[in-house]
């Protein structure tokens, strides 16, 4: 600390001698104006020689005469700049792995909604190719909607499937469901964007239905265990009905039962038939068309009258 | 005013080789260190701005001749650097403890823009988006890190000599 003041035994020092701080401010923008004219000259002159001229010949020969330089100093600095490039390796390398596997797992998912989606458009495809075919209820060729199935049945009791298609797609209470392979089912309840799906399989459900061979008529029930068996009931025992005949739906009213679905829709094929003296009726077994356990894609069928645009 | 002089192209020559062998391979964070930057930064401090000026356009000169680059465009660029610090350290900057680093990074900065204009008025291919965004912060940081060493160097090598007595006061 400085302390200018008389009486005082302070030694005063002088500040570090700079040469530029002595020089006047005329010298010292000559000298900076100099030396950036001669940049500036360096850079024009450069430009406008050829590669054959003489700032490009000083040019190499400054960068030979430093070379050997350069060379040495890589020599000592290689170890340390190994360690460095290996640490840096590593580094990048543990970065790099963190990167890749979020990608792999990004592709992973990527191939799983790939696998789903081209499973989903083959069971789209056999269902256009049904819709479009000779055996899809004449009434509805234009008005079905396709949902994919959200949930399934959450126990044996309660054989109801969740779909992804509601009131918003025209879709109401007893409308019939179907795959390419068969009927599935009716719809028992509508949101705006859901729909529950009774399926065949419920104890509750029944259909009227045929014997598409003979014409005997009959109304389809689940078998009450645990297999998803169906039954064709109060079939006449003057009816013919024979093994391997295919069932379908009669679209006509039987009973208490209205006509819900249309006509002509498989159900199932005979699996066995068989009489007791006791009974009125014949005892015959179906095996569904459709696999309950694996719904994917549905089609709702949707009366003409009642098709959305 | 010879001796210093000497000194600084040792320097200078001793930082450019290092600068284009060794540092100017070490990339951190997207950006590199720049060894001549920080020692001119710390030359000029210490000497000046036409010692400043000199050592900026002689670093320059050799940057230019050992990286094979357009000569005088770095001369001008640290010339230019050299006497402004220089000249800072002669005015509001003396005796100020934050000088050095506050030198160091305005001059990484205003050396990474000029490097763009002038790359951009000489037509040659330079992303101003790497240099100013990406690189530089890096760049900045790396600097000040090598500020330390550098400006430590520098003293020892440039220091005043002893003080000695101007005025006594005898009471």
């Amino acid at each position: 600390m400085r302390v200018a003041a008389l009486g005082s035994p302070v030694r005063r020092t002088v500040a570090p001698s700079y040469s530029s701080r002595t020089t006047g401010p005329l010298r010292r923008r000559i000298v900076v104006g100099l030396l950036v004219l001669l940049s500036l000259a360096l850079i024009t002159g450069y430009f406008r020689e050829s590669s054959n001229g003489g700032l490009h010949g000083f040019q190499s020969a400054g960068a030979s005469a430093m070379r050997p330089f350069e060379v040495g100093a890589s020599r000592v600095a290689r170890p340390f700049r190994d360690a460095y490039g290996w640490a840096s390796s590593l580094f990048h390398a543990k970065a790099e792995n963190g990167r890749l596997r979020k990608e792999v797992d990004r592709y992973r998912q990527e191939a799983i909604r790939n696998s789903t989606a081209a499973t989903e458009n083959i069971k789209l495809a056999r269902l256009l190719k049904y819709r479009r075919g000779l055996t899809y209820p004449v009434d509805f060729s234009k008005n079905s909607v396709a949902a994919t199935v959200l949930q399934d049945p959450a126990n044996d009791f309660e054989q109801a499937i969740v779909i992804s298609a509601g009131s918003s797609k025209g879709i109401r209470v007893h409308d019939a469901v179907v795959t390419n392979r068969g009927l599935v089912g009716e719809v028992t309840k509508v949101t705006h964007d859901e729909a529950q799906v009774t399926l065949l399989t419920d104890k509750e459900s029944a259909v009227t239905a045929r014997d598409h061979q003979t014409n005997a008529i009959g109304i389809v029930r689940h078998s009450q265990g645990a297999e998803d068996l169906l039954f064709l009931d109060r079939v006449f025992k003057n009816k013919v009905v024979n093994k391997n005949d295919l069932v379908v739906t009669a679209g006509r009213q039987q009973g208490q039962l209205s006509p819900l679905y249309p006509r002509d829709i498989p159900i199932g094929r005979v699996t066995k038939v068989g009489q007791t003296d006791i009974d009125p009726f014949q005892d015959v077994q179906v095996q569904p068309l459709v696999d309950f356990t694996s719904l994917d894609v549905v089609l709702v069928l949707v009366p003409t009258s009642r098709a959305v645009p | 005013m010879i001796l210093p002089a000497a000194k600084a192209a040792g320097l200078f020559f001793f930082a450019v080789v290092v600068q284009v062998t060794i540092v100017e391979s070490i990339g951190i964070l997207g950006g590199s260190p720049d060894l001549v930057l920080v020692a001119i930064v710390a030359v000029a401090l210490a000497q000046g701005s036409i010692f400043g000026a000199f050592a900026g356009f002689w670093a320059g000169l050799l940057l230019d001749v050992a990286r094979l680059g357009t000569l005088g465009f770095t001369s001008l660029l640290l010339t230019l650097a050299g006497f402004w610090i220089g000249r800072y350290g002669e005015t509001t900057g003396r005796d100020r403890a934050h000088a050095p680093l506050l030198s160091v990074a305005v001059v990484t900065v205003l050396y990474a823009v000029g490097s763009v204009v002038m790359h951009f008025l000489l037509g040659e291919p330079s992303s101003a988006r790497v240099a100013l965004v990406h690189s530089l912060p890096a760049t900045v940081a790396l600097n000040l890190l090598l500020a330390f060493p550098v400006f430590a160097l520098v003293r020892r090598l440039f220091s005043p000599p002893a003080p000695h007595a101007e005025v006594e006061f005898v009471g």
